[in-house]
């Protein structure tokens, strides 16, 4: 088992590295951008049991709402149980209180949940929404349960390596072409380096039209074939 | 009230023969005893209005207040039985607060009324249990401001957010109010308690549905309305309480508070005078000379 960690915000170094013997892990590269129009997940595939990878065509984007997506690292079965239970809470939000949820609710519940199993998780979550009201937002859960409102988040042991790449090729207000180049540029170099990350790249649109996945092929070099 | 003396109205979970709870019916005449209590919702805010009954001579004035703040950008004011209705604003606060912890955020006013509607209704079911002897009236100011997350860190893109669809209006002003039953309903105007009636036709006057009145005027009005609906051969003393909540850019912030001592003199010295038209010049009009 290799260590994974990342650097929070605040500088804190938290420590990944404390997965059972065997337990499926998400030795990922995951990110999230505000965009001109809303907003970008993006993830790459791969899902490892420490060398050996059980997956090569993960899909770490998970929908909880019609337009309140995250993106996943850490634990697979963790997130996993965390994202349903969400999905759990904003379907019922939405239905005994007739206006769909807004990102923000969907924060507020991944955090709660997050932090007060703080001792039993292995989570590190990256919630990203478009509503009319708010347009897109990125939020940004790490280990501890804290929550994070940030204009573009990158999470998982691959973002440690383009924390440099983002942060001089970042704009705000960029088209969508602009930020899918971003978001996939971003994740190239961070497949490229960590070698707990790779296969294909995998995005989310989130727009006023709603939700518009995006796939990246390493045999057609990152270009093709794009819109779903 | 026909049927009154066969049994069917000792108990809650008990129906008469043609289909009435008179338990949830006796309730409703405790809260026709309370004093009045009026809603009014204007383009800018909402009002709440009570006439606080004095039992004795010995209470102190100002002191006892009736009209409870729920969260910081809700007030409920209740008439019939006071323990009901302390109980009732308990469970609201609790609601409130409930709301807060899971989803970091202030509880809509349409959510927490239909909680509480709920709630009171839950207690039209069980013969171990009583209806509530309120009727309740729940003012709220939803905020019509983007808010954050209880305890994030952190505003997002320095440019702001992208892909905002305008042109819609989110948040503002909103009033319920709801009976023993369990019924509620969202209004413009709500009034209950002993002067409901005469209360009502004056609310009915001021044509709150065009949405013109404003929130100071509101509170004149509602002012007016207690006086004018108050009785006094049957009940001599009674004290004004008076709360408001504006928008975020209003004089509350979005808050709900007590109106402030300036106004509420204001309010109170025209509904005297409003008053003096009825029955020609009285005690306030000999100070002039």
């Amino acid at each position: 088992m290799q260590a994974t960690g990342m650097l929070g915000e605040d500088g804190i170094h938290v420590d990944m590295n404390h997965l059972k013997k065997g337990e499926v892990n998400l030795g990922t590269s995951i990110m999230a951008i505000n965009f001109k129009d809303g907003v970008i997940l993006g993830a790459d595939s791969r899902t490892t049991t420490g060398a050996y990878i059980a997956n090569r065509v993960t899909d770490k984007l998970t929908q909880v709402h019609d337009t309140i997506w995250c993106c996943r690292s850490g634990s697979a079965a963790d997130t996993q149980a965390v994202a349903d239970i969400v999905q759990y809470h904003l379907g019922m939000y939405g239905i005994t209180n007739n206006e769909p949820p807004s990102t923000q609710t969907a924060a507020a519940i991944f955090q709660e949940l997050c932090y007060s199993n703080k001792d039993q998780l292995s989570a590190g979550m990256i919630i990203a929404g478009y509503d009319h009201r708010h347009g897109g937002q990125v939020y940004s859960i790490p280990l501890g349960g804290s929550l994070h409102k940030q204009a573009y988040a990158i999470g998982g042991s691959g973002s440690t390596y383009i924390y440099g790449y983002c942060d001089s090729y970042w704009q705000e207000n960029m088209s969508e072409a602009e930020g899918i180049q971003f978001v996939k540029g971003a994740l190239q170099e961070a497949i490229k380096w960590d070698g707990s990350s790779g296969g294909v790249i995998r995005m989310v649109v989130l727009t006023a039209s709603g939700a518009q996945r995006h796939l990246y092929l390493p045999d057609q070099a990152y270009k093709g074939p794009g819109k779903q | 009230m026909t049927s009154i003396g066969t049994g069917y109205d000792l108990s809650n979970s008990v129906f008469s023969p043609d289909g009435r709870n008179f338990q949830v019916e006796y309730a409703v005449k405790a809260v026709e005893n309370g004093g009045t209590a009026v809603g009014i919702k204007c383009k800018d805010g909402v009002v709440l209005a009570l006439e606080k009954l004095v039992t004795s001579k010995l209470l102190k004035p100002g002191a006892n207040k009736r009209i409870a703040t729920v969260d910081r950008n809700i007030g409920i004011v209740s008439s019939g039985l006071l323990p009901d209705g302390r109980h009732f604003v308990s469970r609201a606060r609790d609601e409130a607060s409930q709301w807060r912890g899971l989803y970091k955020a202030p509880i809509p006013t349409s959510s927490l009324a239909d909680r509480m509607g709920s709630y009171a209704q839950a207690y039209t079911l069980y013969s171990s249990v009583r209806p509530f002897g309120v009727t309740a009236i729940i003012a709220g100011w939803d905020s019509e401001a983007e808010l954050p997350v209880d305890g994030q860190v952190g505003s997002g893109p320095g440019v702001g957010s992208g892909g905002k669809k305008g042109g819609s209006k989110y948040g503002g002003p909103h009033l319920y109010m709801i009976e023993p039953s369990g019924l509620y309903w969202g209004y413009y105007g709500a009034a209950t308690g002993k002067g409901r009636q005469i209360a009502k036709s004056e609310l009915e006057k001021l044509n709150l549905s065009e949405g013109n009145l404003s929130l100071e005027e509101g509170v004149k009005e509602a002012a007016r309305i207690i006086y004018v609906a108050h009785d006094d051969n049957k009940d001599k003393e009674f004290e004004l309480e008076l709360t408001w909540i504006s928008s975020l850019n209003g004089p509350t912030k979005g808050r709900h508070e007590e109106v402030p001592k300036e106004l509420k003199e204001e309010a109170e010295r025209l509904a005297k005078k409003s008053l003096e038209g009825d029955d020609d010049d009285e005690d306030e009009d000999k100070m002039e000379e």
